[in-house]
């Protein structure tokens, strides 16, 4: 495998203008000659697909949902930074640098990271421009705030959803080309597998989910940005149909899959009331600033209200333990502690199969000392928010919180120009490893998605399709495009005729069981390797048992999952394996064997790479492959917050 | 919509206000019809607007409905309404009605065609007046036609600010109340006087 | 809700949900649920529905979602004939089962409307939301060509305002609940949100009348100011939005027909 990451050669903070002065380029005449796919219309696809049909390539752009601007990318909530500095609070690029770096636990490509805090400052300047309404001050200049416990107030937000409104942003760039006719957006439409012809991805496959239809599409360059895979899990802050199948189908056919095991489980979503739950949803980290975090000290009083429990005979874990964070500790750290105190048996809120999955978030002393309408205003949304999906009343009664899977750091393997190692085949956003680490900061990912689409992109596809002969590409009815059809065809015809007895959704269930428990917030080689072998037996009885009913000529949703259920628990081996075979504790990657005293303890000496997976074929387990990561500039350290 | 209807409404506050001049005995409304009819310049302008005005109301009014009730494609199976007043919803109705009133009434009291007997009043428009409540059914037409003329300007007349871009929140709920003012007004003003006829306050 | 016993409160329900293929007609079909826990969600008993329907092995009910909270404005149905059902406020997937009786019938319909054609079940086409913001709802900056974010002060105010308008989620819930099935409230909030920044004052007219006219063929009804839009918005966008969409439309056709008609056109723009 070709794991060589392209950094450019000098400086860090030189390297992407030297390298953009050096990439090749297309003369206008010529880009329309050139067809993109764009596969995923969520920050990084949308930015991307617009920026290319301005730019004068003919675009396809597609997506699952039933409008681009429904991708996953509109339910971030808190804010997006970039280093503007505009708060004169000491905040650099090099400063956004470091952070990042450090936030990812020294697991991520030093050059991509600095690229990010670089290219972060347009971003904020493209999205005001496209009219995204982020908060102001009074003097009609954009607002910050600080987050997930950053040093400096970096994060630009409107109100709790700017993921929404940057969304929207982007959306109105890709309708505008679409209304130009520059841009074809193929809406509805679910990537099922990439087409490679010689060796360079030329283009997919994709299935009509209205009609049913099995198309395919050939490109020049294919461009994946279909976001995480957090719903590998089951229950997630993800959307129903976010998928590691597009990404999973590359990585199939040849692409190496960096790091999957390092998944983000975010400390305060709405705990889990029963087992016909679909979906955890996350409330603001904010809380955490006036919230204050607690379980009973004994046991028997976990099914007692709260307001029946004294106060000295409660644990106010996060700051018994980490007395200068306290309830602001790191996310992964305050999840782990909620995961600790709950197996303990110390856990509140409903029996769920027989546990009590639940930490209070209090709030009564922030209301004695701020009294309850400035706690209004500063979290009134979210504690309606709270009410309406558990019924409580958040003011009389502490809050319930459990962490939850949020993001996934792995993706498919790239270079510093976001291509992976099939040519053509270029990666953005969530569905690419490159910036997050081992750990992904708060307000980062937002970021990083708009950076690839708009900023980074743009100039590395042109430079690959300036390589390519104009008029190439090849023709769908060649045989390469015939055998992925009938691939695909072929599954689709498996899928709906094993007629078994359990339903797609049984599997999934089982599936994010076994991924939760083994390889969720704290992993072991036992269980690791229990948890491979159950998975392994899973997808057996998956492909003997599952039943999909409705049928392949119409909107099939049972199909859409089972197809979506059969990839991940592909991806759910693989993710194990990865966790397995990386044998430290790395941010979001805790194996309890490699710690100190409760903190992470990494292994620089040996994991300081990523793990690349390479597919070997059905029934095989994927290889592992490493890309050393190379630090010119950066001082390794220990994350300390106790 | 929004012009036509507002000229319509004038014409109705104009209308409801010299007819009012019955109360002041006949000489004050027969002057006043005497006046008109001595002004045909003033009488044919109105005349005209009024006439397009209503072809256009109407036009407008009948095209729309047609066309929203097409897009609306038959509805949830199950009827449920949370805002939209009952005026709002009867808009068509109370407005055919309406329609269906002013022919009649033009053919009442201008070509004094229908329902007035073989009497002829001559410029005597107080006693064709009297005369033509003097028929119970003739009267009580006249009041529920001007009730739904309440309702339809009680939703209509809001609305015109509206669609002049000429609302927001604040004012909603005044400029709601005030069109409910003015349609109750209209319609009282007009109604008293079939009432006071039946009553024998007018004779 | 948890009882005192520990035990989770459960609703037995009687559930008539619509059932229909693409281009034919539809008709109701009747289920009933036995247990269904009050701590769920609409969308997790129409899980449980289509659960049981699988066990017997009848295809299930095809139905739009996505976020599953309230954000994506992808769920979109009409319960007991209210868009995204009884309380205000919420979409149909943050709508909870606690709202409903023990042995309640509850009537489940697509969005109902001509622009929004049914593709299956519960699952409406809505591209024309879509085609009405391609044809104008953006502000032209082609990437990487915008000024520093600073140097355009937006007002407090106006941001708020903006932002106000920016909220909604593209639902169409206030299509299905206008009784002229318009859509004045989606485009009044998006002509909103562009039309009072700085930045979008450069194509304000002309996308006013671009949006208005699209929204117009994409088969949309006309607003006669029902308000059911607004009391159905899972947003709560209010009506001014609409005021204002038909002030800046009088606005930019006043000045169209006023404009000055400059030297011959050679075409383009
Ligand atoms: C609840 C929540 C809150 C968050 N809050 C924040 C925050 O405050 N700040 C921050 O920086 N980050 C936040 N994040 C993370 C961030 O939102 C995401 O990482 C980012 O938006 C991902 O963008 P994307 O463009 O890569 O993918 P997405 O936005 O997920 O887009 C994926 C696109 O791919 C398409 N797609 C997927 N699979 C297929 C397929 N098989 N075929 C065709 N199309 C496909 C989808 O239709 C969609 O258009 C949050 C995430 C969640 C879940
Ligand atoms: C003399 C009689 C009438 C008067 C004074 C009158 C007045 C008004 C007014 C003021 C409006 C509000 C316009 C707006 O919202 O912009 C209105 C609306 C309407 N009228 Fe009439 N109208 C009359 C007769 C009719 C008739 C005969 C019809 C028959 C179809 C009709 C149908 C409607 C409809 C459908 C509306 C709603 C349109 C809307 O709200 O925009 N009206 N009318
Ligand atoms: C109690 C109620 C009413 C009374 C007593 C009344 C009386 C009259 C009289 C006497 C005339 C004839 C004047 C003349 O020819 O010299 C007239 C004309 C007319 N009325 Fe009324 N009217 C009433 C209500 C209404 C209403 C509600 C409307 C509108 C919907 C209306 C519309 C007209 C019109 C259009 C004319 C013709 C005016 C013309 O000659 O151009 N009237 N009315
Ligand atoms: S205006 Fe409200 S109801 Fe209409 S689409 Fe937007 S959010 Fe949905
Ligand atoms: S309900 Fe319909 S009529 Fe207008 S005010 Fe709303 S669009
Ligand atoms: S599923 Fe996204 S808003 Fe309901």
């Amino acid at each position: 495998m070709n794991l060589d990451p392209k950094t450019p050669a000098g400086p860090l903070a030189d390297k992407w203008n030297n390298h953009k002065a050096k990439l090749r380029l297309v003369s206008p005449a010529n880009r329309r000659k050139y067809h993109v796919i764009v596969v995923g219309s969520g920050l990084a696809g949308s930015a991307a697909a617009a920026s290319f049909a301005e730019m004068g390539y003919e675009v396809s752009c597609f997506c699952y949902q039933d409008s681009p601007r429904r991708a996953h990318s509109i339910a971030a909530q808190g804010g997006i930074n970039a280093a503007k500095n505009y708060q004169n609070d000491g905040d650099s690029v090099r400063r956004l640098f470091q952070d990042t770096i450090k936030g990812g636990d020294y697991r991520a490509r030093e050059a991509n990271v600095y690229r990010l805090a670089q290219v972060s400052t347009n971003i904020i300047d493209q999205c005001v421009a496209q009219g995204v309404p982020f908060a102001r001050e009074y003097g009609g200049l954009l607002a910050n705030r600080s987050f997930g416990g950053a040093q400096v107030s970096r994060t630009f937000y409107a109100r709790g959803q700017t993921g929404q409104q940057l969304l929207i942003g982007a959306y109105s760039a890709l309708s505008r080309q679409i209304g130009l006719g520059t841009v074809k957006m193929y809406t509805r439409h679910e990537m099922l597998d990439l087409v490679l012809v010689d060796g360079k991805a030329k283009g997919i496959v994709t299935r009509d989910l209205v009609t049913g239809a099995v198309e395919s599409w050939s490109s020049d360059v294919v461009v994946v940005c279909t976001g995480g895979y957090g719903n590998v899990f089951y229950l997630s802050t993800n959307a129903q149909g976010c998928n590691v199948t597009a990404t999973f189908r590359a990585h199939r056919r040849g692409a190496g899959f960096a790091n999957p095991c390092y998944t983000q489980i975010h400390p305060t979503c709405i705990p889990v009331h029963g087992e016909d739950q679909s979906k955890l949803t996350l409330m603001s980290e904010s809380l955490r600033n006036d919230g204050r975090v607690w379980v009973p000290k004994n046991k028997a009083d976990t099914a007692k209200p709260a307001s029946e429990i004294p106060e000295d005979a409660r644990d106010y874990f996060l700051e018994r333990k980490y007395p200068s964070y306290g309830n602001l500790a790191p996310r992964d750290i305050a999840s782990r502690a909620a995961k600790e105190v709950c197996d303990e048996g110390r856990g509140v809120g409903q029996l769920v199969d027989g546990k009590r999955l639940g930490v209070y978030l209090d709030f009564s002393a922030a209301i004695n000392r701020l009294g309850e309408s400035e706690v209004r205003a500063r979290y009134g949304n979210l504690f309606d928010m709270y009410q309406n999906i558990t019924g409580e009343n958040a003011y009389k009664q502490p809050m319930r919180i459990f962490p939850a899977v949020h993001y996934t750091m792995g993706g498919l393997w790239v270079d510093y120009n976001l291509q992976s190692n099939i040519p053509g085949l270029f990666v953005g956003g969530e569905a690419n490893f490159s910036d997050h680490g081992a750990n992904r900061l708060g307000a980062s990912a937002l970021m990083q998605g708009l950076a690839d689409g708009y900023f980074v992109l743009p100039y590395t596809v042109t430079d690959f399709l300036a390589g390519e002969k104009s008029g190439s590409r090849p023709s769908t009815d060649a045989p390469e495009f015939q055998s992925v059809v009938k691939d695909v065809n072929d599954r689709v015809a498996k899928l709906l005729s094993i007629n078994g007895t359990k339903s797609p959704r049984y599997y999934h269930k089982a599936l994010g069981k076994i991924t939760w428990e083994q390889c969720g917030m704290a992993r072991d080689k036992a269980g690791l390797e229990g948890a491979i072998r159950d998975l392994q037996a899973l997808k057996k009885d998956f492909w003997e048992n599952v039943k999909v009913v409705g049928s392949g000529d119409a909107l099939a949703p049972e199909l859409e999952r089972a197809g979506r259920v059969a990839d991940f628990l592909d991806f759910g081996i693989m993710m194990c394996l990865d966790a397995l075979t990386r044998e430290e504790s790395c941010g979001g990657h805790f194996r309890t064997e490699f710690q100190d005293a409760g903190e992470a303890k990494r292994d620089d000496a040996q994991y300081a790479h990523a793990a690349v997976w390479q597919w070997q074929g059905e029934g095989q387990l994927p290889a592992r492959h490493v890309e050393p990561l190379v630090y010119e500039e950066t001082q390794l350290s220990t994350r300390s917050y106790k | 919509m929004a012009l036509t209807g507002l000229v319509l409404a004038g014409f109705v506050l104009g209308h409801m206000t010299g007819n009012l001049l019955m109360f002041k005995g006949p000489e004050a409304i027969n002057a006043y019809a005497a006046w008109l009819h001595a002004n045909p310049g003033l009488l044919w302008g109105a005349r005209v607007v009024m006439i397009i005005s209503t072809v256009a109301h109407i036009w407008a009014g009948v095209l729309l409905s047609l066309e929203n009730r097409a897009a609306r494609a038959g509805g949830p199976a199950v009827a449920a309404t949370r805002r939209a007043t009952f005026a709002s919803r009867s808009m068509p109705y109370s407005g055919i009605i309406i329609l269906g009133f002013a022919i009649f009434h033009l053919l009442h009291f201008t070509f004094r065609a229908v329902a007035l007997g073989d009497v002829s009043f001559g410029d005597d428009v107080y006693k064709m007046v009297v005369a033509g409540f003097s028929s119970k059914p003739v009267a009580y037409f006249y009041i529920i036609s001007l009730l739904l003329l309440c309702l339809h300007l009680s939703h209509g007349v809001s609305s015109v600010f509206q669609t002049l871009g000429l609302r927001n929140e604040r004012w909603r709920s005044r400029l709601d109340g005030l069109a409910l003012a003015y349609g109750w007004i209209i319609a009282l003003g007009f109604i008293s006087i079939p009432l006071a006829v039946l009553t024998g306050y007018l004779k | 809700m948890v009882q005192d016993n520990g035990k989770e409160q459960t609703l037995a329900l009687k559930l008539r949900v619509w059932r229909q293929r693409r281009g034919q007609p539809g008709a109701f079909e009747e289920h009933s649920l036995a247990a269904v826990p009050t701590s769920a969600s609409f969308l997790e008993m129409m899980d449980m529905l289509n659960e049981q329907l699988i066990k017997a092995g009848k295809d299930t009910f095809a139905f739009d979602h996505d976020c599953r909270e309230g954000i994506c404005g992808m769920c979109s149905m009409t319960i007991n004939g209210m868009p995204h059902g009884p309380i205000p406020g919420v979409t149909t997937c943050q709508l909870h089962m606690r709202n409903f009786r023990d042995g309640e019938t509850i009537t489940v319909e697509p969005w109902r409307a001509r622009a929004f054609p049914v593709l299956k079940d519960l699952a409406v086409d809505r591209s024309g939301f879509d085609k009405v913001i391609q044809s104008g709802g953006f502000i032209t900056v082609r990437t990487g060509s915008a000024p520093e974010a600073n140097n355009i002060p937006v007002p407090k105010p106006v941001a708020d305002e903006a932002m106000d308008a920016a909220e909604c989620i593209g639902c169409g819930a206030c299509v299905a609940s206008c009784k002229n099935g318009s859509a004045m409230l989606f485009v009044g909030a998006k002509i909103n949100h562009l039309n009072i920044l700085p930045q979008g004052q450069a194509e304000r007219d002309r996308r006013t009348l671009s949006m208005v006219k699209t929204m117009d063929e994409a088969g949309f009804g006309n607003c006669t100011n029902y308000g059911e839009c607004q009391a159905h918005c899972p947003k709560s966008i209010t009506l001014d939005v609409i005021a204002k969409l038909n002030r800046d439309y009088l606005r930019a056709r006043v000045k169209e027909f006023f404009s000055s008609t400059g030297k011959p056109s050679k075409g383009g723009d």
